[in-house]
């Protein structure tokens, strides 16, 4: 299993490299070997480390944390289509954009990138109080149903501030459609925090999730503490989308198909099951950047929508393959 | 279980429940009530017995003849009929995929119709009735590649509402590709109609409400009993003489018509196909499907959430499917953090 894992890394790092390599312009691999290790600012150099750094770093970030935040809310909802967006972080964090802009009029992304945070927050949390009230059989539907119907209001109220005010609106049209391609390797470096705590506390989850995966009452009578268990998952699941979808917008798919990928090689053993989603969470970012840099004659696809085009016919395959099973 | 009575009428043979009667005839009351309402407001109020005799044919003083025929009539029948497809369309999907979560918008076909309207409007850039065409094609579109990608010697719940939100999600990052590739008042006026609204409604977009009514809610009222038997799983409903893939199917075109020609008129409206067969099933308090309650009950969100926004936001202008998403979520949020057990047969 080790070797497996460290196979896939490989892989991680041949997309990371054929990230630098590939766009518009085509660098070589020995041009960019000898810019990255001195940076002589000649044109390659610039790309290399300029536009190309930044987005892989934050492709392999976001990757991963939404790569793990997949894998523990599906296990979390007991749901295979279960996604982050599904507990609301999308819609929470689309709507603290829209105060950033609209209510304290930052126009800028590394300001309005703390609000994306807040608002993740603040409607996982208001999705995780109302899915934990009632009677615990029903607590995974409840979830889901939750997170809908506090992001189809968080939505709503988006609109309705958009509609009032064109200007966000164009600040909000292009937030909402995910892009790793920000030029500024700070944010990414801001966030690092949030993503290093939340990897962590997600890869010491795999034990408990384990035993909660036999239900509740067996995981219980193994001495798991269910409750803690799961606001413990909740936190991990906010600290990791709240900070990959605050950097670079909602990116669909991702969350949801690192960890059917990952259950190819691990089965549903979570203490393997979350390092493989995490792995394969930023080769599927990349790979879809990198393919969205080429897709289009001029011009770049961005990553959300590369993902949603990979995405949704190996979701759909998944769905024909047979009962999926989280 | 309520009680049921049946009733007779030259050899056919209706059974129905007294609460689901009494509550459907309430809930007619309420629509009507709205409808008068919203006919009387507005940017000026049309006194009531004015309103009364120019639905009678006598024309009003000129101005007010002209916003009462040109603007407030479109508006209010295309929402009553809207919310009524909406309502009815909601109901069929959600007892077809015996999923609570499976309405039209969340199977992908509001997002579907989306797609062929934002093409129309962003790139071929056609007219009104143009618009709604590529919306219809495009619900249908959505309709069969979910129904192939989920069949196999069968369509299941669960398959069916997995290849739906999957489609949507495809779906929802074409729409969102195409509002980035435009410039801004393009975009912002394909995202007002992404919204889904009822302002600006003309005497077209009542005329395609009505034909799609008037063909697709009897279909759909003669097959409802058909869908009372599937609920109960296929082998019984076949055991009773039903046969479940061609009933299946016939139901599920039906709703698709209902959810295209909704969407062609006032654009996909959130929440309306979700929330309203749950209320109705609460109110009616059956465990079936009650689609003439469903039908009443989309048609009274529908215009109470443009009257809201109305009345909120006077000189706004904002699209009625704002208050239908921001309302419709806090009513479900509601109900799973009080009657949870209730919100999910």
């Amino acid at each position: 299993m080790t070797y497996l894992l460290l196979a896939v890394l490989g892989v991680l790092g041949a997309v990371a490299v054929g990230s630098l390599l590939v766009g518009s312009q085509p660098v070589g691999i020995g041009q960019a070997l000898r810019v990255l290790l001195s940076d002589d600012r000649s044109d390659a150099a610039v790309i290399v480390h300029d536009l190309r750094m930044p987005r892989t770093v934050l492709g392999i970030c976001a990757g991963i944390a939404l790569g793990l935040a997949g894998a523990l809310t599906q296990s979390l909802t007991r749901n295979p289509i279960a996604d982050p967006g599904i507990l609301g972080v999308n819609a929470g964090a689309a709507f603290g954009v829209l105060v950033a802009v609209v209510g304290f009029g930052i126009g800028q992304f590394t300001g309005y990138v703390w609000f994306a945070f807040a608002g993740a927050a603040i409607s996982t949390t208001l999705v995780y109080l109302i899915g934990n009230t009632g009677p615990p059989t029903t607590a995974p539907v409840r979830l889901v149903l939750a997170g809908t119907a506090v992001g189809a209001a968080l939505v709503a109220c988006t609109e309705g501030i958009v509609f009032l005010d064109p200007k966000a609106f164009d600040e909000y049209r292009f937030w909402i459609v995910g892009d790793v391609a920000k030029p500024e390797l700070s944010v990414t470096g801001q966030l690092l925090p949030f993503l290093a705590a939340g990897t962590v506390l997600a890869l010491l989850l795999g034990p408990p999730l384990n035993a909660l995966a036999l239900g509740d009452d067996l995981g219980g009578g193994l001495g798991v503490r269910i409750a803690r268990t799961r606001i413990l998952t909740g936190i991990a699941v906010l600290l990791l989308a709240g900070a990959a979808t605050a950097a670079a917008g909602p990116i669909a798919f991702v969350g949801l198909a690192a960890p059917h990928i990952a259950r190819v090689f691990t089965r549903a053993d979570q203490r393997w099951l979350l390092p493989f989603a995490a792995v394969i969470g930023a080769v599927l970012v990349l790979l879809a950047d990198i393919l969205g840099r080429v897709v289009l004659p001029s011009g770049e696809l961005r990553v959300s929508i590369m993902t949603a085009i990979v995405g949704a016919p190996f979701f759909v395959f998944l769905v024909r393959r047979k009962r999926a099973v989280a | 279980m309520s009680a049921r009575s049946s009733i007779r009428v030259a050899g056919l043979s209706l059974r129905y429940s007294p609460r689901a009667f009494a509550t459907s005839a309430l809930l007619g009351v309420l629509v009507v009530v709205l409808v008068g309402y919203a006919l009387t407001v507005g940017k000026f109020t049309i006194p009531v017995g004015q309103v009364l005799s120019m639905l009678t044919g006598t024309p009003g003083p000129q101005g007010v003849d002209y916003v009462f025929r040109a603007v407030r009539m479109p508006r209010v029948l295309t929402g009553v009929l809207v919310g009524i497809m909406f309502g009815v369309a909601g109901d069929i999907i959600q007892s077809l995929s015996r999923n609570p979560l499976g309405s039209p918008d969340v199977l992908g076909f509001g997002g579907g119709a989306a797609t062929g309207a934002l093409l129309q409007i962003l790139v071929f850039g056609g007219g009104a009735a143009a618009v709604a065409g590529s919306a219809i094609a495009g619900a249908f579109a959505t309709a069969i590649l979910v129904y192939v990608i989920a069949y196999r010697r069968g369509v299941v719940s669960y398959r069916l509402v997995l290849a739906g939100i999957g489609i949507a999600a495809l779906l929802a990052a074409v729409n969102r590709y195409l509002l980035i590739s435009a410039d801004l008042n393009e975009a912002y006026r394909a995202a007002v109609w992404l919204t889904g609204s009822l302002l600006d409604r003309t005497w077209d977009h009542v005329t395609i409400a009505t034909v799609a009514a008037a063909v697709l809610i009897p279909a759909a009222f003669v097959l409802s009993t058909r869908l009372t038997l599937l609920e109960m799983g296929d082998d019984t409903s076949a055991g009773l003489g039903v046969t479940p893939e061609r009933s299946r199917a016939a139901l599920f075109v039906i709703a698709v018509g209902l959810t295209g020609a909704a969407v062609a008129s006032a654009g996909p409206i959130a929440f309306v196909a979700l929330a309203a067969p749950h209320i109705a099933r609460r109110l009616v308090n059956a465990a079936g499907p009650s689609l003439a309650a469903s039908g009443l009950v989309g048609a009274v969100l529908l215009l109470g959430a443009d009257l809201a926004c109305q009345q909120v936001f006077p000189t706004g202008d904002l699209p009625a499917g704002v208050a239908t998403g921001a309302l419709g979520g806090l009513y479900l949020a509601i109900v799973l953090g009080t009657r949870w057990r209730r919100a999910v047969r």
